[in-house]
Formats: structure tokens, C-alpha cells, sequence
């Protein structure tokens, strides 16, 4: 038996079945990247170019490995999100949820791949 | 019940040419999407450098080379102005999405905002950290 009634369940889903979290979730991290990128673009640059001990040195300390693990975590999962939503525009069936799953796939990976870099060097 | 009619329906893309002139309002606006999607290469090659970085001097080296090359010295410039570009789209987003500056031209005048402002903080990204 079922207690829910069709309109109680469809409300607040929209078109994409989630509501409005999706777009609530790239607002969030869009704004934190607006704070975290300016300074990390300024820590990387100056980093970019250095010798192998400044760059360990500087992804050492806290600020720059902290900062750094915010931008790789929250500017990859608002890739994965973007990245999705231009894929729902312009694929669908098969192709679609193949893509999705791949930036997804992408996204995490380079996650990975950063956070372990940044335990190596910071450790 | 009737069965329901499959319709093709174009897809977005395919909206701006045939059907929609393309507007400073439109391009603002899919060079954001553009941007955001093109910065994937820029996080790669970071996260690369990085973990050359972690892993030892030889692999640095490596990468390094490639990061600091002339092609690395374009990527990295090009992913600066993508990511300026989609700094000053994304705060427009965020204003429009409160519900401010949808007049046409407001709309306007913050998409040259965001294209001249992009290679203003460019320019001065390149002269600060060169």
C-alpha cells in the first residue's frame, strides 16, 4: 500500500529528479572557488618554474598543501557537475550516461592522484 | 491511451545559427561553459606536476620540462585567461541568479566586463607571478 500520493512524491523534484540540488551545489562551489582560486593562482604561480626542493618546500607547509587539496577536491567535483550538465545538453541515451560516468571518472581520479601527491610531499 | 509520439526535438547546440543570431548575450555565455570544461587540461597537468613533484627529482625533472616548456608556458597562459574568464562569468552567473542584471543591457555591459576583465587579470597574473 503505498501512503505517499503521486503529487507528494513528484513535488520538488523538477525535471531532474534531484530538485534543485544539483544547481545548489554548483552555486556553493562556485563561490568557495571564488575565495580559494585568486590566492592558490598566486601560490602556484610563484611555485611554477622553482627547483625540485622549493616546490617540496612549498607544498609542505600547511597553508599552501591545505589550500591546495581545497582547490584539487571542490574545483573537480564543480568539473564533474559543470561537465554533466553540458553532456545532458547535448547527448542522451547510451552516449550520455557513458560521458557522465567518464567525467565523473576523471574527476575522482585527479582527486586521487592530487591528495596522495600532496600527502607524499606535506609528510 | 494514445501511444506517445516520439518527437526529434533539436538539442541545444544546434539552436544558435539556424534558429538563434548569436548575440554577445549567447557567446558570453557558452564561452563560460567552454572555459569551465577546457580548465580539465590545466587540473591534469597540475596534478601531474604535483605528483612528479612527490615522487622524486627525476620525475620533477620530467615534468617539469614539459610544464615549463613553450607549450607549457601556452597551456598554462591560455588555462589563465579560461580561468579569469570563467572567475568573472561565474560571479555574473551567481548576481544573475539573484536576480539581478537581466535587462538586456546590463546583460551586456557585464558580458564585456567579463571578456575585458579576463585579459586584464591575465595580463596581470603573467606580470606577477611571470
Amino acid at each position: 500500500m503505498r501512503f505517499l500520493t503521486d503529487r507528494k512524491r513528484a513535488v520538488g523534484k523538477g525535471a531532474s529528479g534531484t530538485g534543485t540540488e544539483h544547481h545548489w551545489y554548483m552555486t556553493v562551489s562556485a563561490v568557495g572557488l571564488a575565495f580559494l582560486l585568486p590566492v592558490w593562482v598566486y601560490i602556484f604561480g610563484s611555485a611554477l618554474g622553482q627547483s625540485h626542493a622549493e616546490v617540496v618546500a612549498t607544498f609542505s607547509r600547511p597553508f599552501p598543501a591545505i589550500l591546495t587539496g581545497l582547490v584539487i577536491v571542490v574545483g573537480m567535483r564543480h568539473f564533474a557537475k559543470g561537465a554533466t550538465s553540458m553532456i545532458e545538453d547535448y547527448w542522451r541515451g547510451t552516449t550520455r550516461k557513458i560521458l557522465i560516468i567518464l567525467a565523473h571518472s576523471i574527476s575522482y581520479a585527479v582527486i586521487a592522484a592530487g591528495l596522495f601527491a600532496l600527502a607524499r610531499i606535506a609528510l | 491511451m494514445a501511444e506517445p509520439k516520439r518527437v526529434e526535438r533539436p538539442l541545444s547546440p544546434f539552436m544558435i545559427g539556424p534558429y538563434y543570431r548569436p548575440q554577445l548575450t549567447s557567446m558570453t555565455s557558452i564561452l563560460t561553459r567552454i572555459t569551465g570544461n577546457a580548465l580539465v587540461v590545466a587540473a591534469v597537468l597540475v596534478v601531474w606536476w604535483l605528483l612528479a613533484a612527490a615522487t622524486g627529482p627525476e620525475s620533477f625533472a620530467t615534468a617539469n620540462a614539459v610544464v615549463t616548456s613553450w607549450f607549457g608556458d601556452l597551456v598554462f597562459a591560455a588555462s589563465a585567461l579560461a580561468l579569469w574568464y570563467h572567475y568573472l562569468a561565474g560571479l555574473r552567473h551567481l548576481w544573475f541568479d539573484a536576480g539581478h542584471g537581466l535587462d538586456v543591457p546590463t546583460a551586456e555591459k557585464l558580458g564585456i566586463a567579463c571578456l575585458v576583465g579576463s585579459v586584464i587579470l591575465t595580463a596581470l597574473t603573467i606580470l606577477i607571478v611571470q
